[in-house]
């Protein structure tokens, strides 16, 4: 069997009565006569991912070590998801890759080029059709639902760094339940601050039991990962670590009962594109006038909007989205 | 366990080392060293075993090498004895404590222990505030509410004659005596019912050393702990402890009521210990 | 009023694609062939095979071509290249002391068994800038090989691979070294399978397979800063060199289909290291010995290899102070694409999260805008 079609016979079946967009003999790119794996990665790799994803989903927030070859794409620009990506996508999977919200963002269109010429799949630019949704710093505005995978690009995948620089404390830490010294550097950011002064990336509870960072995300997106209906895996290339949160699980920021966490204040503020007023907003320094505005972050959802006000054809249902 | 008991203390170990058959009979007191001739191990403790009742104070006297050190981080969980087993009344379900899991061990000790150690750096984090040291406690023990750990945190530096100003300051810019009024508060964050204190006067000028003292005895008699009380020095004991032992090269050589110890000592080695205090 | 329009991405990219070619090849010069890099830029070839993990002089060389020289880059190439390659096999250890020697000196004796080799090198030749190289003739290559030819010939300048003791194992068998592997928890020992840090996830603290693994494939600025720390004193590993061997070793893999044979498959370079340093005992009765350190690599790298070996001792200490010592700092800071990777990351869009701590900011200022 060559490796293409072991890629194909290890993706997941296609549904009955769908036809293929195009074979992939043809999406494979020929360079100098050597023809790249279905997804890049080498089937013994990805089973291997996979297989430590299991592991993580099994475990909510544990850190689970992965070899993590390396990709055409370099360290710490988002390797880590990328594999759970290959290790996963398949020939039916419609594909939404965005960066800081943004699907045509560079990194996210260099990404989504080498996921499209590996794998020939669907892309779409509209997070309600993605079946897999891989973003850098941003979960979408409109909920996920049940049968979509987010896959979260993280740079540093250890919240107890902030307190700890090594990695073999740390993990005794995580194993004890150690977890004091964190709530300490909290408990001292509000003594100075009057409030936790983290911004992004903010370290939550999974489960009621281990602390894991939900990847630089703003602390607009946290209450999207608690219970939600969608499975969150959240992938660190460099540092070689992957975790997950499963469907329906609570993921709580740390904070103090008489000092809650609070998201982002765009109070006053709207899109100029769209005009939504309920969205994490861009600061934006306009090129020729130097006048600053605000516009969604999240592209996609921008368009969507813009769309249903224009009256066109998509139709807008954020209440069927499980709001 | 009996009533009015809190820990009961069988057969405590500890060796450093491969260890061998021979190691308990050719160490201990009567052979004047911790350290087995036939497999260079160290015998730091040995078939240590002792009771203490509720709200009492028991001294344990030494001097270097007796393990009276080890013993207390046996207690606390920072080191892993060799063998023995730990009880503590109305904790773990009856259960040996040493047998837990690490993390029901903290978990344990932040709830219901607190601990002083002779050397504030090892009970004391210097890089945060005085303040933060002892609310870490409280985090540890699952309060997290701001106002209440804050307020909580003055109560206890009042209660242990420390300056108001300095719940902001990081201890390493405070005085010995002070640095060890921090671990005393820290240690009574959770109101356990027992305290470890190591040596918790070595080192500091004598004057501060009878303050300090002074404020042990109060806090004990106030709040009813029940405490263990290590000290090379028998004018410690004498001042804090209802009953005693006298520890030798990892064992009990002598137990009892302090007072009894100190009119008639009966070990060779307790009657040294008496004659030698100032 | 577009911010970044949909389309912007794609098309920088594209002109940013087509910027690189013509960097790479502007100029009056005709484009480089592959075969000449790899001839002529061999250390540089060498160094990308080891960085980039992967043994194959055409495909590093083709990869500095692509990279313009740039020699994290290539090897970066290298690596992702190796993660699409099916993996048939493992090889039996390679045998160094059947090397065929290019180089073998050793600093712990005058002379040797076997002897010692100069071989090719430029230890002794002043750095005199030579500018009669501007304008190399194509004569001249014949030129060096007649010069090279009164002297003995190249045959003359390699030895053939006598099975002459490595230094170590002379010390070894005077007892001034402990014995090779002695535990049979070591891996490496008898029936324990070596870590491979390719195929499965390796958690810290690694074993010394594991160790050696991560710095073989290091980046030589990297390790040579950290063993120089540790030879001027944070931490301190006073090496002697008690052998360096550059040359030839057969790569042999357990044969297909005649079981208990072997058969070769190739031959790669490589450049290996033992080092002496410090005198410990390993039980407290026992008789003191020196301590040992190891370095090998891909290739002809002499101070990676010196540099691997030197801190392969430093991690071996008990009690890590100095950051050489320290297994994570070295281990976790060394590799050259994770570095680079995450050095350059921080080039990348990162306005939500700076969105994120303006907002903070703000509020800690009494809610400004």
């Amino acid at each position: 069997m060559t490796p293409v079609e072991a890629g194909i016979a290890a993706g997941p079946a296609a549904p009955a009565g769908t036809e293929r967009r195009m074979t992939l003999a043809d999406a494979l790119p020929k360079r100098g006569g050597f023809q790249y794996n279905f997804a890049f990665l080498a089937e013994g790799a990805k089973r291997e991912v996979r297989r430590t994803l299991l592991k993580a989903v099994a475990i909510p927030g544990h850190q689970v070590p992965f070899a993590s070859p390396e990709l055409p794409i370099a360290r710490g620009w988002g390797t880590g998801g990328l594999q759970v990506t290959m290790s996963l996508i398949g020939p039916h999977d419609v594909l939404k890759i965005i960066d800081q919200g943004c699907d045509g963002s560079v990194n996210a269109v260099n990404l989504r080029k080498l996921l499209v010429a590996t794998t020939g799949v669907r892309t779409t630019f509209d997070s309600r059709e993605a079946t897999l949704l891989q973003s850098r710093h941003r979960l979408p505005e409109i909920p996920m639902s049940t049968g979509q995978i987010a896959v979260l690009q993280v740079p540093l995948p250890e919240p107890l760094r902030l307190v700890e620089p090594s990695e073999v404390e740390t993990r005794r830490m995580h194993a004890e339940g150690d977890y004091a010294r964190m709530w300490v550097s909290l408990y001292e950011d509000v003594v100075q601050n009057g409030s936790v002064s983290l911004s992004w990336g903010y370290p939550c509870r999974v489960n009621e039991h281990y602390i894991m960072s939900p990847s630089p995300i703003p602390r607009w997106d946290l209450p999207r990962l608690h219970m939600a209906r969608h499975l969150t895996l959240l992938g660190a290339g460099r540092e070689k670590r992957v975790y997950a949160v499963p469907p329906f699980t609570s993921v709580k920021p740390l904070e103090f009962d008489d000092v809650p966490f609070t998201v982002e204040n765009f109070a006053g503020m709207a899109c100029v594109r769209c005009g939504s007023t309920d969205t994490f907003l861009d600061e934006i320094y306009d090129e020729n006038t130097g006048r600053s505005f605000r516009a969604c972050s999240d592209t996609g959802y921008c368009d969507l909007v813009k769309a249903a006000q224009a009256g066109a054809a998509a139709v807008m249902d954020r209440e069927a989205a499980g709001e | 366990m009996n009533d009015g008991m809190l820990l009961d203390v069988s057969g405590l170990g500890k060796r450093y080392g491969a260890g061998c058959p021979d190691c308990a009979s050719t160490t201990g007191p009567d052979f004047s060293t911790n350290v087995c001739p036939k497999c260079g191990t160290v015998v730091a403790l040995d078939a240590l075993s002792f009771d203490l009742k509720q709200g009492e104070i028991l001294g344990v006297v030494g001097e270097s090498g007796s393990g009276k050190s080890t013993l207390i981080q046996c207690l606390y969980f920072d080191v892993a004895p060799s063998s023995g087993s730990v009880f503590m009344a109305g904790e773990a379900e009856g259960k040996d404590l040493l047998a837990l899991p690490r993390a029901h061990q903290r978990r344990l000790r932040a709830r219901r222990m607190g601990m002083v150690y002779q050397n504030p750096l090892r009970g004391l984090r210097m890089d945060i505030t005085s303040g933060a040291n002892v609310a870490e406690k409280l985090l540890e023990a699952g309060t997290f509410h701001f106002r209440r750990i804050r307020d909580r945190t003055a109560e206890l530096l009042d209660g242990t004659e420390i300056p108001a100003r300095y719940i902001d300051v990081p201890p390493r810019s405070l005085s010995g005596g002070m640095q060890q009024r921090i671990q005393i508060a820290k240690a009574l964050a959770n109101n356990p019912p027992l305290v470890l204190l190591d040596e918790v006067t070595s080192g500091l000028d004598v004057s501060v050393q009878a303050r300090v003292l002074d404020l042990i005895r109060e806090l004990q008699r106030d709040l009813g702990i029940s405490m263990i009380v290590v000290s090379h020095d028998m004018g410690v004991i004498r001042l804090l402890a209802d009953r005693t032992v006298v520890l030798k090269n990892g064992r009990v050589v002598e137990r009892g009521l302090t007072d009894q110890i100190l009119e008639d000592p009966r070990h060779p080695y307790s009657q040294l210990l008496v004659h030698s205090t100032l | 009023m577009g911010y970044v329009s949909v389309q912007g991405g794609a098309t920088a990219i594209e002109n940013s694609r087509r910027l690189n070619r013509w960097q790479r090849l502007r100029g009056p010069s005709m484009p480089l062939s592959v075969q000449q890099i790899q001839d002529q830029l061999g250390p540089l070839v060498d160094r990308v095979m080891s960085e980039g993990a992967l043994y194959s002089p055409f495909h590093a060389a083709l990869a500095l071509k692509q990279a313009s020289g740039d020699p994290i880059e290539a090897s970066f190439l290298l690596r992702a290249y190796r993660s699409t390659l099916h993996r048939m096999t493992d090889s039996l250890p390679i045998r160094t002391d059947r090397m065929r020697i290019l180089r073998r000196i050793s600093s712990a004796f005058k002379t040797i068994p076997g002897g010692q080799v100069l071989g090719s090198t430029s230890d002794y030749e002043q750095r005199i800038l030579d500018f009669s190289l501007a304008e190399e003739p194509e004569a001249a290559r014949e030129e060096a090989a007649r010069d090279l030819a009164s002297a003995g010939g190249e045959a003359a300048a390699t030895m053939r691979p006598e099975r002459f003791r490595k230094v170590v194992d002379l010390l070894r068998e005077q007892g001034l070294v402990a014995p090779a592997s002695a535990a049979p928890s070591a891996p490496g020992a008898a029936g324990r399978e070596p870590t491979d840090i390719t195929q499965h996830s390796a958690e810290l603290p690694l074993d010394r397979s594991g160790r050696l693994q991560m710095l073989a494939r290091a980046e030589t600025g990297g390790v040579l800063a950290l063993a120089y720390s540790s030879m001027r004193g944070y931490g301190s590993v006073h090496p002697t060199i008690a052998e360096l061997r550059v040359g030839y070793v057969q790569v042999r893999i357990p044969h297909p289909f005649r079981p208990g044979q072997s058969v070769c498959v190739g031959a790669l370079k490589v450049t290996e290291v033992e080092i002496v340093a410090s005198v410990q005992r390993s039980e407290p009765e026992g008789k003191p010995t020196f301590t040992l350190g190891y370095g090998a690599c891909f290739g002809h790298n002499e101070v990676k290899a010196i540099s691997m070996a030197v801190l392969d001792r430093a991690m071996k200490s008990t009690t890590p102070g100095a950051p050489a010592e320290d297994q994570e700092f070295v281990l976790l800071h060394t590799d050259g694409i994770e570095s680079s990777g995450f050095c350059s990351h921080f080039k990348l869009p990162h306005y939500v999260t700076f969105q994120a701590d303006l907002d903070r900011l703000r509020e800690m200022r009494g809610g400004e805008e």
